[in-house]
């Protein structure tokens, strides 16, 4: 199992998925209705790692952050 | 890269980084500080950080500056920051002043751009995210 979890405002609970690699986890959050508008304008972090490798092998344990747009300062 | 709760306390940052470089030789010293300004009837901003991928960010600046001969600082606050408090301040020290002007405005830029830190405007007491001011992160969309 992987741990998803969604930072600053999606404002949803972290969800435990099986998968192989960040596409397995795409089109499980696809069909999530609360969570799907989000992912067009999210980032993705693995283990702490931005990445924009959607074949990304991923491991037991391994935690994907799903960030959306930012605004520091 | 240094995070306080609430507001900062910019002059004791900032004479304290002046402090720490008074021998380092730079000869350009470049602060950048946000203040929050009072509009649209808000009490004050609040922040959320991941500070783990915020690190990450910071570090890779971190090692650009040394690259040029300079230094990047910055320290920012979390949660709420009441109007007219700032809530960031950033700062490049370096040997000459070209390099200090170009470095503060490619990383603010970037600060804004790719810093995982999240700004809600607070009203009446209630944190609403302030999205059409907010920028996807560089590689957003990839699980669409």
């Amino acid at each position: 199992m992987i741990k998803v979890e969604f930072l600053g405002p999606i404002g949803e609970e972290s969800l435990e998925l099986k998968a192989h690699t960040l596409s397995d986890v795409a089109t499980q959050l696809q069909e999530i209705e609360t969570i799907a508008p989000w992912l067009s304008k999210c980032a993705v972090a693995v283990n702490d790692q931005m990445t924009t490798d959607l074949s990304m092998r991923l491991k037991s344990g391994d935690r994907v952050s799903i960030l959306p747009p930012v605004c520091g300062g | 890269m240094e995070l306080y709760q609430g507001a900062l306390d910019i002059p004791s940052i900032f004479n304290r980084w002046l402090k720490e470089e008074n021998s380092s030789n730079y000869g350009a010293y470049i602060p950048f500080i946000g203040t929050i300004r009072e509009e649209n009837g808000i009490e004050a901003l609040s922040f959320d950080i991941y500070e783990p991928v915020l690190k990450e960010w910071f570090d890779s600046w971190v090692a650009k500056a040394e690259k040029l001969g300079a230094k990047v600082k910055m320290a920012h606050a979390i949660g709420d920051v009441p109007v007219h408090t700032s809530s960031y301040i950033s700062a490049v020290f370096s040997p000459k002043r070209r390099v200090a002007l170009e470095l503060i405005d490619e990383f603010v830029e970037d600060f804004k751009a790719n810093a995982p830190i999240w700004k809600y405007d607070v009203i009446n007491g209630k944190r609403v995210y302030a999205e059409d001011r907010s920028t996807p992160m560089s590689g957003s969309g990839l699980l669409a």
